[in-house]
């Protein structure tokens, strides 16, 4: 009598138990889910603006604008030959997507917190979404870089092939940064003060106004450790076809990144079991 | 038919509560906390980290096809329970099973995002809620024409009245075709019509053969709909059979509550700035009373304590009528009958007057709370009963009969 069919789906819920409890069919199943989050963030952040998706553009170009008047003309920083626009540029396009992603994956647990509290779905998804929704803002201003490129005449090399590669880097960067201080916000929100801030101050700890050369060669090593680092120099090698990056600081970033990823997975899923009674 | 939908065994959630000690909003609070509790270690226990269990033990089975219906009073653990059973919250001990696919409307109008159209939120809506993209897609001119809102369907929902806000909410729920099917108290909003839809829909995913779990105050909706009822109450499962059974029992049991004088009631929400710590009634003549009649000038007084030294101002203070069946009759609200906020003095007396009572003859409860700058500070439900007599409201020595409701209205009539 208490038989139940196999082809029912059976939904077990106890108290979780052990380090690594992490599903990722589920997170598969929930694909289309991810998919309606990223669009959604997409939609409302330029919604009841007057030049909407215009600012897309002219955040990036304006910065660069900017520091090109006052690191490229005043402070005359070399910029490894380059013309400094382009120099700079070319790293602002990965540092705002990671700065966005950074930004808002950090308070996005909580800005969902009508989400978290009254349905079930892979919390992941959240600062996930809220990291890969920047994406479409950095396709926008790359174009502007394509023809800032061809306007220059600097011809693209081989190397933009690698170039989904430091954009992946990038993103795992943002997210695994998140997945340790979402769930901290969740609790505290002082996070969510800290992050403008956190994201200036990595800002200046990466090349992105001044070239890699400009570190002493004994502290390049340790430098590199700072995974922005190794994907700034990745874009203006793919893109501007400057010497190829530091190959070895490269693989040091991506260790430094993966343990930050599979430390905070757990750490995230450890977390996720309070977010509704805390936040 | 008689597959189990959920199987729930010794399930027990347990929140900590930081009851007495000051907010530990920031971290700084935190790690000063922390360090002030290291050096205090001396055996005895952080007296500030108290914990309660919001569900204690509960265990029971529901067969496919069954629509059971949970009530309790306030705080009792009918939402936890939800919130477990949806997956929101882990319990602490304890285990649950659910076989089939879960759909769970814990509020209407989850995931609605109020910059995008109500086109993007039926997808969006949807898919938090679990429905595939193609399916929406399939269902969606039934989701817009149950909401009635064909023609601002590109609008954002933010330009949208609250009623059509719901619908549309409500409808994109109500396409969901889960196999079991969770509630709460979602019926509650919304006017009339509405109401008799959302039932009709629940009906219907019934008829199906599906099963609902569904947790609500309206006593009436519970009969009419389900086929067993679960009463909680305090974290625990008290009984469950037939509703008719089961609701008897549990206005019995408010019955019970308002015989428990106030400053032994336990079970009482809000911070706690002020307390309630006496209720009686009174007559014309200030004299405290049992029984008043239909028509008499009576007061209802409250004593309480503050724990501030200062007078708390805008302090709304509310006293709520339900009867026999536990159907709420009327409110006395301070904020919508007087102009200023009360202000509350360290420790007093506050009294609401109601002249010429308008009840019939019967046992009613009441329940009362306190605000004090938009913060419940106290809330006691079923504080107290009142016994009411017959008496001669209309001077005229009649009164109509009380089958036909418990209130009386004064007015008049004339041949014109």
């Amino acid at each position: 009598m208490e038989q139940t069919p196999e082809s029912v789906q059976r939904i077990l819920i106890q108290p979780s138990k052990g380090l690594f409890n992490f599903d990722l069919r589920e997170l598969w199943q929930y694909n289309e889910l991810l998919y309606f989050l990223v669009w959604k963030e997409v939609k409302v952040r330029y919604k009841q603006t007057i030049i909407g998706g215009a600012w897309a553009i002219i955040q990036p170009l304006l910065t660069m604008v900017i520091f090109t008047i006052i690191f490229g003309r005043l402070a005359k920083i070399p910029s490894d030959g380059m013309p400094y626009p382009v120099f700079t540029y070319t790293a602002l396009l990965p540092w705002m997507l990671f700065a966005q992603a950074l930004t808002r994956s950090g308070g996005s647990l909580v800005s969902n917190a009508n989400l978290i509290t009254k349905v079930y779905f892979p919390r992941l998804l959240v600062p996930l979404s809220a990291a890969l929704a920047p994406i479409v803002d950095f396709i926008v201003s790359f174009l502007i870089l394509l023809g800032m490129l061809a306007w220059y005449g600097i011809p693209p090399t081989l190397g933009i092939l690698a170039l989904p590669f430091f954009l992946a880097l990038t993103l795992v960067t943002a997210i695994s940064v998140n997945l340790w201080l979402a769930p901290i916000n969740v609790k505290y929100r002082d996070v969510a003060h800290t992050l403008p801030f956190l994201s200036q101050i990595w800002m200046y700890a990466s090349p992105v106004v001044y070239p890699l050369s400009m570190i002493p060669e004994k502290w390049q090593f340790l430098y590199s450790i700072n995974p922005m680092v190794g994907v700034i120099e990745g874009f203006r090698w793919a893109l501007l076809g400057k010497q190829s990056p530091n190959f070895m600081a490269m693989a040091i970033s991506v260790i430094v990144v993966m343990a930050l990823f599979l430390g905070g997975i757990l750490y995230f899923k450890k977390m996720e079991q309070t977010f509704a009674d805390v936040i | 038919m008689s597959h189990i939908a959920i199987r729930v065994e010794n399930l027990s959630k347990q929140y900590k509560i930081a009851a007495l000690r000051p907010h530990h909003d920031t971290l700084r609070d935190q790690l000063m906390g922390s360090l002030k509790s290291i050096f205090q270690r001396n055996g005895s226990p952080d007296q500030g980290e108290s914990t309660i269990w919001a569900l204690r033990d509960v265990s029971f089975e529901v067969k496919q096809g069954e629509i059971i219906g949970i009530i309790g009073r306030n705080g009792a653990g009918k939402s936890t329970l939800l919130k477990v059973l949806s997956r929101i919250t882990e319990p602490t001990t304890g285990s649950a099973e659910i076989f089939g696919r879960v759909g769970s409307l814990l509020e209407v109008g989850t995931g609605f995002s109020r910059e995008l159209s109500g086109r993007e939120n039926i997808y969006l809506s949807g898919a938090i809620l679990g429905m595939k993209k193609a399916e929406i897609t399939r269902k969606f001119d039934e989701i817009v024409s149950f909401a009635e809102v064909e023609r601002f369907i590109d609008t954002p929902v933010k330009h949208y009245s609250s009623g059509m806000y719901l619908r549309l909410a409500f409808a994109v729920a109500a396409h969901l075709e889960p196999e079991i099917l969770l509630v709460d108290e979602v019926l509650a909003v919304g006017d009339a019509s509405f109401q008799k839809k959302c039932l009709g829909k629940m009906e219907e995913v019934h008829k199906g053969g599906r099963t609902v779990f569904f947790v609500s105050h309206n006593m009436a909706a519970i009969t009419s709909l389900c086929t067993r009822c679960l009463l909680i109450d305090g974290g625990r499962l008290v009984c469950s059979g037939s509703p008719e059974s089961v609701i008897e029992e549990y206005l019995s049991k408010a019955r019970t509550y308002a015989g428990i004088p106030i400053s032994e009631r336990k079970d009482r929400k809000g911070n706690g700035r002020v307390r309630f710590t006496n209720v009686s009634v009174l007559n014309e003549r200030c004299e405290v009373v049992e029984t008043v009649t239909s028509g008499q000038d009576i007061s209802f007084s409250f004593e309480y304590e503050s724990r501030d030294s200062e007078t708390l101002d805008n302090a709304v203070v509310q006293i709520k009528f339900a009867g026999s069946l536990g159907q709420p009759l009327f409110a006395c609200r301070s904020s919508a009958s007087v102009r200023e906020p009360l202000a509350l003095v360290p420790g007093g007396r506050i009294v609401c007057k109601i002249p010429r009572l308008p009840l019939l003859a019967g046992v009613y409860t009441y329940t009362i709370w306190c605000t004090v700058g938009g913060i419940m500070e106290d809330f006691v439900s079923d504080v107290g009963k009142i016994s009411v007599a017959e008496g001669d409201y209309f001077g005229t020595g009649k009164l109509p009969p009380n089958t036909l409701g418990d209130l009386l209205v004064a007015h008049t009539w004339s041949v014109e």
